[in-house]
């Protein structure tokens, strides 16, 4: 049985699967529940100071897909709007409780000095094991320039997280908006700061939808919307790239991170991990179906690693880095061609309608609905085999190099290509 | 064989179950999906190119269109795209068997044996929009044309329909007292319940321009000749009009019946509890007339229903969904029996008896005891009804009317459609003759305007 056992910014966990800071860590009961479903750590849901914030009613719009009622949401909810004191006293008994589990807890005062210097006391009293800096929240605290309203500017992340270090002994984590367009620039300015890790991503400044009949944006809330922070499967490969892109920066070589953004299953975890992150956070996922799934990511993480011979999470962390590498260094002399299994075509024409109407032509119809690859014209796009209802029927066949593997700054098309033998 | 039955009750007795019994027998067989259900099983639906189950429906609906935009919440669009093809969408939802149709075709099936439940969406879809009571189809300018339709079922209302929506002003003579066809008349009560046949009937002629005529029989009421002069097209849609028998007894036999004419005076009972039935009910044939009597049968409260198809089982013209539902409803199914003699005793049959010898049956007579026996062996046209009076009447081959693709009979001006020409009998058939033939009628007309 592999060793899940994880460590990041040495806060260690006996599994790499957190709750990030949401409702679902809100309180004292709901973390109870989730450390004896077996959640290996917690991030506490955003403290500020008191007075407390207060929430609306409506605080989540549903994005349903193919009968599927919630594939995902955008949710308004701000911070824990529960005393401050409470949510303290809370803190310190589930760690007490818990010794083994993971409790790092997430923060969120105004922009200046004093504010963070007299929280931060208060926190680490709880006994806590670190602390996330909520520098992603991308809507309403924001506009009270707080949340991404910092993680937008990165002066502003590196600032912060050099205030927390100089007065705290807890490892600092910074949590990343993906509100920005280039995720390195906050990611460089929290290291440069002095940051333990960078957790990330945030959720995505989102309107879920637009409700027909009232005319608001949703979730609504007496008549009127507001953009919210999204959330579910569909945010993982955006969160996947911005992983990615940290990673494989050799400025930010080490930093640990803690990935997030929409994990469901062990598969998504490992991904996550194979691109870098030591360990992983996990919301909508338990939202949408309660603390339970994290058994199943458990033994599916375990049995995936036994199958391929990984014992501990360090044994296949990163090995996605790598292979992840700008576009022109891609092989363009690489080639695979499209093929359909006949034996397992059941006839459904999909392939032959997107090839023929939105692609390259490069599908035969033939009588009786059997569909064939002109081998001749087709690309290689994939968007065959992607779309194929069957599994397997349409397969990418890598194709006999006809030429030297060579990248776009080689390539003859290429106005500014590299000659060979020219010294630059 | 003696009579194994004490005689101490009638044989054939209406009321053997009580209204409460009888209203849950009788209600819809199949309910419909919730809005939820609808969503999740149209998103099975893979929106084929070149979709196999269009192909597969007699009338071409847009199968992917209609489950596309019921996927997205267009149900009126849904069920325009149904009706535009086939104004019998709801009740072929009921009644069709889509398990040889549009969903064996499905692509579901050959992948997975699970194929999208196309007749359930398709009905979720219709049964919206009738809900509304708005017809969705407006008509074309009048044209001044009139065109009679003999026969008020399911071939010849939607032959009327697509001339009224044309622009053609209609007439369909009907027979009986009420139209409708099989739908109201042969289907089995469970499948169209309530007075769905009349409720979609409405529905369909809301277009407007078409008047039903009531009690009009051609041949009785009505000639082909006067028709032909009158009206500027005739469609024959007369359906089955006949069945076939067995001579099986020398003399009649009380509890003998028609299986056809059972199911219709089943349907056309407002109380069901009037309808009487045996106690042992043996069904001679192995289509779905045979399935859907032995059904009724059981429904009403006989307490052992058989039905015995006189050869193999693989024959039966039932489908195998039907026959399923058959069997797990208690219904015992013997094939290799084919029947040789009725026994009765005081004028009343008191068992059937079959040649021996199919396999697995043993040799030597078997006799199963029956105080009911329904025949089910087939349904005919019989082109007898034109009488003598037409001075010509259409050409016929293999017993039913010669048409051509259109629809069109060897007399000018007249077509015809459904179960009197060859093809199909099935409603959803019956269906796509009748709008074929409006097509074909209009085309004419307008050719002979032009």
């Amino acid at each position: 049985m592999a060793d899940l056992r994880c460590s990041l910014a040495g806060i260690r966990s006996p599994n790499p699967f957190w709750l990030a800071s949401a409702p679902p860590t809100d309180k004292e009961y709901n973390v109870r529940r989730a450390f004896a479903a077996g959640w290996g750590g917690v991030v506490w849901k955003t403290l500020g100071l008191d007075p407390p914030i207060v929430n609306v009613s409506g605080r989540y719009g549903a994005v349903s897909h193919q009968g599927r009622r919630l594939a995902g949401f955008t949710n308004i909810e701000l911070i824990s709007d529960r005393p401050l004191a409470t949510n303290v006293a809370e803190i310190k008994r589930i760690k007490r409780d818990f010794p083994d589990r993971a409790m790092v807890v997430s923060l969120m005062v105004p922009c200046d000095e004093p504010s963070w210097r007299a929280i931060l006391p208060i926190v680490e009293a709880t006994g806590c094991d670190g602390i996330e800096l909520n520098f992603g929240c991308p809507h309403g605290m924001s506009e009270r320039n707080m949340g991404a309203a910092i993680g937008q500017v990165p002066e502003y992340v590196e600032m912060v997280t050099r205030w927390c270090k100089a007065a705290t002994r807890m490892p600092v984590m910074v949590k990343l908006t993906p509100n920005v367009t280039d995720i390195l620039a906050p990611a460089r300015a929290a290291a440069a700061g002095g940051a333990d890790a960078v957790s990330l991503i945030n959720t995505i400044q989102s309107i879920a939808g637009v409700d027909l009949d009232a005319m608001t944006p949703l979730p609504a809330v007496d008549g009127q919307g507001t953009h919210g922070g999204y959330c579910g499967p569909a945010v993982r490969p955006i969160a996947l790239r911005m992983l990615g892109d940290i990673a494989r920066d050799p400025a930010l070589r080490g930093l640990p991170l803690s990935g997030m953004g929409g994990i469901g299953t062990w598969r998504d975890a490992a991904e996550f991990i194979a691109l870098g992150a030591a360990g992983v956070q996990v919301c909508t996922a338990a939202m949408h179906h309660g603390h339970r799934i994290v058994a199943d990511m458990i033994d599916g993480l375990s049995n995936w690693m036994d199958a391929k011979g990984h014992a501990t999470l360090e044994s296949f962390r990163g090995l996605a880095v790598a292979n992840y590498v700008p576009w022109g260094s891609l092989n363009v002399n690489f080639r695979t061609v499209a093929h359909i299994d006949p034996d397992l075509c059941i006839s459904c024409g999909k392939c032959y309608v997107a090839c023929e109407d939105t692609s390259h032509q490069s599908i035969a119809k033939l009588p009786g609905r059997l569909y064939r690859i002109i081998e001749d014209e087709c690309v290689g796009c994939n968007l065959c085999a992607h779309l194929c209802p069957v599994e397997r029927c349409i397969t990418m066949v890598p194709q006999p190099a006809t030429a030297a593997r060579a990248t776009w700054a080689e390539h003859s098309n290429n106005p500014h290509r590299t000659l060979p033998g020219t010294v630059r | 064989m003696a009579d194994t039955l004490a005689a101490t009750e009638p044989r054939l007795r209406a009321g053997r179950l009580d209204a409460g019994a009888l209203a849950a027998n009788f209600s819809d067989a199949h309910p419909p999906l919730s809005a939820g259900q609808a969503l999740v099983e149209a998103a099975r639906c893979y929106y084929c190119h070149d979709a196999p189950c269009i192909e597969a429906c007699p009338t071409a609906i847009d199968i992917p269109a209609f489950i596309a935009r019921i996927a997205d919440g267009n149900l009126r669009g849904s069920a325009e795209t149904i009706l535009s093809a086939n104004i019998f969408g709801a009740a072929c939802a009921r009644v069709c068997p889509t398990e040889i149709l549009c969903e064996r075709a499905c692509v579901r099936t050959a992948q997975e044996h699970a194929p999208v439940r196309i007749g359930a969406l398709q009905r979720h879809a219709t049964d919206a929009l009738m809900r509304t009571g708005v017809h969705p189809f407006a008509r074309a300018p009048e044209t001044g044309r009139h065109v009679a339709v003999v026969g008020g079922g399911p071939a010849g209302i939607a032959c009327a329909h697509r001339l009224a929506m044309l622009g053609h002003g209609v007439t369909v003579y009907e027979a009986r007292p009420r139209a409708g066809g099989l739908n109201e008349h042969g289907v089995a009560a469970y499948k169209l319940p309530g007075d769905f046949a009349q409720d979609e009937l409405d529905f369909i002629l809301r277009i407007g321009g078409i008047t039903i005529l009531h009690d009009r029989r051609l041949g009785r009421d009505i000639g082909l000749d006067a028709l032909r002069r009158t009206h500027d097209a005739v469609f024959l849609g007369l359906g089955h009009n006949a069945v076939r028998s067995l001579a099986l007894s020398p003399e009649p036999l009380a509890g003998v019946q028609d299986a056809v004419a059972f199911i219709e005076d089943l349907r056309q009972a407002a109380d069901k509890s009037t309808v009487a039935v045996g106690d042992r009910v043996v069904v001679v044939g192995g289509g779905n007339t045979a399935i859907d009597a032995a059904m009724q049968a059981s429904r009403l409260g006989a307490r052992a229903v058989t039905i015995a198809y006189r050869g193999a089982p693989e024959l039966m013209s039932a489908t195998r969904f039907e026959q399923d539902w058959a069997r797990t409803s208690g219904i015992r199914i013997r094939a290799w029996s084919n029947p040789r003699a009725l026994h009765g005793a005081a004028g009343q049959v008191t068992a059937i008896e079959f040649d021996g010898g199919g396999p697995g049956q043993g040799h030597g007579p078997d006799i199963e005891p029956a105080d009911m026996v329904l025949i089910a062996v087939g349904q005919r046209f019989d082109g007898g009804l034109f009488g003598a009076g037409p001075s010509a009447v259409p050409a016929m081959a293999a017993g039913r009317i010669l048409v051509d693709a259109g629809q069109a009979t060897s007399l000018p001006g007249v077509y015809a459609g459904g179960d009197c020409t060859a093809g199909a009998d099935l409603t959803v058939q019956a269906v796509q003759d009748g709008k074929v033939a409006a097509l074909s009628i209009d085309a004419m007309l307008r050719a002979a305007s032009a």
